[in-house]
């Protein structure tokens, strides 16, 4: 269970989280949206341990982080996977390098051990094969799935995505949600991604987060915030330009783009 | 809050904010150094990156350490001879050439080349990682980056520098050799004899110190500026500039400094 309480976090004069609170349950995939530059990067390496607040706390079963430091931190993020923006793979090593450096730098498992857990998660990620590539010769999508292997490879409690399918055609998003959620049903871990792919990403989340000028306006089911009446989350779900309560009603993407363009016209 | 400050107070301001933002990263630059060292005795020690530094850092820098060495040597031995000859006092070029390159080209040039094409490489390297998020990625992974960057470049610059300051010594000697016995005519008995009494070990101390020195000043520079490189392509452009450009400067700074308290 993690629990953000009244965090806040400025830049200078320019504050980015403004007493933000979130819960986010064990084994549930809590997917926080919001526009580009809103903060949801930011509020994600506060999470990671990454940054640090000005104010506020974040309870992870109870434990304040912000105020760990050191080993006492590391001993938290040991719990934590972490799939990065741009996948972050070393690109001094090879793809299965890759993703048995945690197990070799975190375990003492053997040699064999870590090869076949690596062999395995490839498999569970559909890239069979493929662990002698160098990162750099390996297309985007798969980059993103690698580093969906190596964040999973140690068996993390939680998992933090963050935004995995920025930059992919429709088809690849659609590959990877749905990765992610077979990876969840699988092993049960709590995933907090961060995203803006609407709507495709409510189709894999159980609870959705609004953050809107470095709050969260509204938090609930993905049905519940798919129809909210918050102006805010309507105008980000449906990506209207035009003053908020203009836009034409409800359901899902593309479709609602194009009625509201009309609309417009 | 920031209070309103009034117009004729603003320079003092810009000043004072300068002045702590220039302590504040000279605080962290030392402060680098001392979680790097603190980190060297303490397990688990990377030898595999260790190794792996020492073949960047060391080995492939060998060519440029033999090519410039042997020209300095020749270049020194070419002009001090013509120098030397006005006063009838050939007979110790052999120790002036050994001299300077011992106590003082050697441990410099040779710092200043691995900075160019090391030192640089490491920056932009450590740059990179950094903003591919790479170095957030070993955070997270509860692995402290620093024992896996900084930590086998630092011990990689105490062992490789003083090496090659030795090679860069006994090429330089060679190249003098090969201008002043070679070619200018000079009796190779004269050029090795006149060494042999005039240089002792203390000069060689003298350049092993400094290369010591350099060996932690210069991946300390350099692996600090990838560490803390700005935004993009342009941060790391600039944190590899800024590298080799503090790091020549800080040798030669530190080259006066040590000429003047070693005997």
């Amino acid at each position: 269970m993690i629990r953000l309480q009244k965090l806040y976090k400025a830049f200078g004069d320019q504050p980015v989280l403004r007493g933000l609170d979130l819960d986010v349950a064990t084994a549930e995939i809590m997917v926080i949206i919001g526009r580009s530059g809103g903060g949801k990067s930011v509020l994600l390496k506060h999470l990671i341990g990454l940054l640090r607040p000005d104010s506020g706390g974040i309870l992870v079963d109870g434990t304040d982080i912000t105020k760990l430091r050191g080993a006492a931190l590391d001993e938290i993020r040991r719990r934590y996977g972490v799939v990065f923006q741009g996948g972050a793979l070393f690109d001094s090593m090879s793809v299965a390098d890759n993703v048995a450096f945690p197990l070799r730098e975190k375990t003492r498992l053997s040699a064999s051990e870590i090869k076949s857990r690596v062999e395995e998660k490839l498999e569970q990620v559909g890239l069979t094969g493929m662990g002698d590539k160098n990162p750099a010769e390996i297309s985007g999508g798969m980059r993103k799935r690698v580093a969906i292997a190596r964040a999973l490879v140690t068996e993390p409690e939680v998992v933090f995505f963050d935004e995995p399918t920025t930059g992919l055609d429709p088809i690849l998003v659609n590959t990877i949600h749905h990765l992610i959620l077979e990876l969840h049903q699988k092993f049960r871990f709590t995933a907090v991604v961060v995203s803006h792919e609407i709507p495709e990403i409510f189709g894999i989340a159980d609870r959705v987060a609004m953050l809107h000028e470095g709050l969260i306006v509204e938090s609930g089911p993905a049905d519940a915030i798919q129809s909210s009446a918050n102006p805010i989350v309507r105008q980000f779900i449906h990506g209207d330009i035009e003053p908020v309560g203009r836009a034409a009603s409800v359901s899902a993407g593309g479709a609602n783009v194009k009625q509201s363009v009309r609309g417009r016209a | 809050m920031t209070e309103a400050v009034s117009p004729v107070l603003r320079p003092f301001e810009a000043i004072g904010r300068r002045t702590i933002e220039i302590v504040e990263s000279l605080g962290r630059f030392g402060t680098f150094l001392g979680v790097a060292v603190a980190l060297l005795f303490t397990p688990p020690f990377k030898l595999r990156a260790f190794l792996g530094r020492i073949h960047y850092v060391g080995f492939n820098s060998l060519l440029i350490i033999l090519l410039t060495g042997t020209f300095t040597g020749m270049v020194l031995g070419l002009q001090i001879y013509f120098t030397l000859s006005r006063f009838g006092s050939e007979a110790y070029l052999g120790p002036a050439v050994a001299l300077s390159i011992i106590r003082e080209l050697g441990p410099v040039l040779s710092a200043l080349m691995v900075t160019g094409r090391a030192g640089s490489a490491l920056t932009a390297e450590i740059g990179i990682m950094r903003i591919t998020e790479q170095i957030d990625a070993l955070t997270v992974m509860a692995l402290n980056p620093m024992r896996y960057l900084v930590v086998p470049s630092l011990l990689a610059g105490l062992v490789t520098f003083p090496m090659m300051t030795a090679l860069f010594d006994v090429v330089g000697i060679f190249g003098g050799y090969l201008v002043s016995v070679k070619l200018l005519g000079l009796s190779q008995g004269t050029y090795f004899g006149e060494m042999q009494t005039f240089v002792d070990l203390s000069d060689i101390m003298v350049g092993f110190w400094k290369a010591l020195a350099f060996g932690i000043l210069v991946p300390w520079v350099c692996t600090y500026k990838g560490f803390h490189c700005g935004h993009g392509a342009s941060g790391v452009a600039r944190a590899t500039t800024e590298a080799v450009v503090l790091s020549s400067v800080l040798i030669l700074v530190c080259d006066y400094v040590l000429g003047s308290l070693l005997p």
